[in-house]
């Protein structure tokens, strides 16, 4: 199962180093990353590869949003096929 | 990435800003194979056959909302129309169903089970009198069944009998539900080209010609369209009509993906996918909005009929041509009570309840969820459908009416159901009688197909 993460917020220090160390800590793989000033708000997008994960979807999504909170951000997980079905055909 | 980062951003800001969601997956459910001439081994087997079924539905929901991040707002139930099904029985106690189907609604947790309804669009049977005369006590003594009832069909013509009795279950529902401001009659819908697939409540049943049992989901998102229209100020009417449609597209092609993952966990056909503007009182949820946003200073001024006829069909072709499962009633809903927008309409004295009625031969149900005065006369809730009723049959449409003689109040009043259910202004209604004409009963022909203008 892939998974997209969105960061959505104030740009910081160590936004990156905190989303990965979860991912990482979680057995979850980074497949592409990027980030850009988008209406205003500071977003990064990570593209993760889930086959590995150590924990259930529901446990990882918690810690991210609890890391997010932390570090006065908002971070969604959500699985990439809601966003393939909209946009592509 | 293989996704372009604003699309990404896009969805995230339709689920997050523009309350884009799954309004209801609805598990329809057939009871055919429960009928027995024993009430009570009948009922008993409705009941294991929904807790069979339906057991995980909500669980099943909740862990798709979770992993796709989109909100799946209610999780509901819809069964075969229960006057096919207890007319064999041999105790006729029609209440008893309502209860075991309430009982089964709280125990797998779905808000709304949908179904005590009545097929009698050309003729009754003897059970279904006394079915449809037992609608306004189960409704009173049931917290989550819905009832409807399908009067007439462009095939069949319309059962001015069946309106008849209407107006009077519905006055009946309101004095029984006082206490709540006659919340029964906003779990009662009286039909006309009733659909056998709609998810959407309270008019859902599960018709005589679907399957064992299937999954039906309704997605909505007013607040997706505004905003889409937002961006196409003062362009002219065929882009924000284009601007619809792509919306439309992609709003119906989320609520596919959740409607085939949920088939899936449960193993349970996908039927249809309905994808319907259903607004909530919430702020960014509302169709009135989207029609003010169409050029319109208040929803109810002149052209607002023309705006919603646009908006139903481009929300139809995007359907469409999204999913080849768009089914039930697709279209805008205008639900006044859960319509942030139109409430305020009514209230700014912009929206009537006559221009109410003209926009219904467009949108894609019909008078939804308006409060009127208690004192209303039966026979003129009753004329009030058989009006309803004439719209669709003619049109080949579907149309319904799920109105509120709120006991106890009068214009000026305000009356308040809760939830997702709303509040609304009570509306003024004609004065003048329309008695006669609803007391001669009988029925109405079947209209002809050809020589339309």
């Amino acid at each position: 199962m892939k998974a997209i993460i969105t960061v959505i917020g104030k740009d910081k220090v160590g936004i990156i180093y905190n989303v990965s160390k979860v991912l990482s800590e979680n057995s979850v793989n980074i497949e592409d990353i990027s980030q850009t000033i988008m209406q205003d708000y500071f977003t990064m997008m990570m593209l993760a590869d889930l086959s590995q994960i150590r924990c259930e979807f529901n446990e990882l999504k918690d810690i991210l949003e609890k890391t997010g909170d932390e570090i006065g951000v908002s971070i969604k997980i959500q699985r990439e096929e809601i966003f393939e079905s909209m946009h592509n055909i | 990435m293989t996704l372009y980062n604003k699309n990404i951003f896009e969805t995230v800001r339709m689920i997050e800003k523009e309350n884009l969601d799954i309004r209801t997956i609805t598990m329809g459910i057939s009871l055919l194979d429960t009928i027995d001439s024993s009430g009570k081994k009948a009922r008993t087997r409705i009941y294991d056959k929904i807790m069979r079924l339906a057991k995980d539905l909500v669980k099943t929901g909740n862990d798709i909302e979770d992993e796709f991040g989109i909100p799946i707002i209610n999780k509901r139930i819809s069964v075969t129309p229960i006057s096919v099904i207890a007319a064999a029985s041999d105790d006729k106690d029609y209440i008893a169903y309502a209860q075991i189907l309430d009982k089964a609604a709280k125990e797998v947790g779905v808000n709304f089970i949908g179904g005590y309804s009545a097929l009698v669009q050309k003729d009754f049977t003897e059970s279904d009198i006394g079915f449809i005369n037992s609608i306004a006590q189960a409704l009173s003594e049931t917290e989550r069944v819905c009832s409807s009832v399908n009067v007439g069909s462009s095939k069949a013509g319309i059962n001015m009998d069946a309106i008849k009795m209407m107006g009077k279950v519905i006055k009946d529902a309101a004095y029984l539900t006082k206490d709540q401001d006659s919340i029964g009659c906003a779990k009662l819908v009286v039909f006309a080209n009733a659909v056998d697939d709609n998810p959407f409540m309270a008019g859902a049943f599960h018709g005589i010609g679907e399957g064992e049992a299937v999954v039906n989901v309704g997605v909505s998102g007013p607040g997706v369209v505004k905003s889409a229209l937002e961006k196409v100020k003062g362009e002219p009417i065929n882009v924000v009509a284009e601007n619809i449609k792509k919306t439309a597209f992609k709003i119906t092609r989320t609520g596919e993906l959740v409607g085939r993952e949920v088939s899936k966990r449960l193993n349970v056909p996908f039927g249809i996918l309905d994808l319907s503007l259903a607004p909530t009182p919430e702020i960014g949820d509302s169709v009135g909005r989207i029609l003010e946003e169409i050029g319109l200073e208040a929803c109810g001024a002149h052209g607002t009929t023309a705006a919603l006829a646009l908006l139903n069909d481009a929300v139809k072709k995007g359907g469409i041509m999204a999913s080849s499962s768009v089914g039930g009633l697709s279209g805008a809903f205008i639900p006044v009570s859960e319509d942030e927008g139109m409430i305020s309409a009514v209230k700014a004295g912009a929206l009537t309840f006559d221009k109410l009625e003209a926009m219904t031969s467009v949108c894609s149900v019909g008078l939804d969820m308006i409060a009127i005065p208690g004192n209303t006369e039966a026979t003129t809730i009753s004329a009030i459908i058989a009006d309803e009723a004439a719209i669709g049959v003619i049109n080949n449409k579907t149309t319904a009416v799920r109105i509120i003689p709120v006991y106890g109040k009068d214009l000026g009043d305000t009356a308040s159901f809760g939830g997702l259910l709303g509040y609304a202004p009570i509306m003024s209604v004609s004065k003048f009688s329309s008695a006669d004409f609803i007391n001669r009963g009988g029925r109405i022909p079947a209209p002809i197909h050809s020589f339309k203008n």
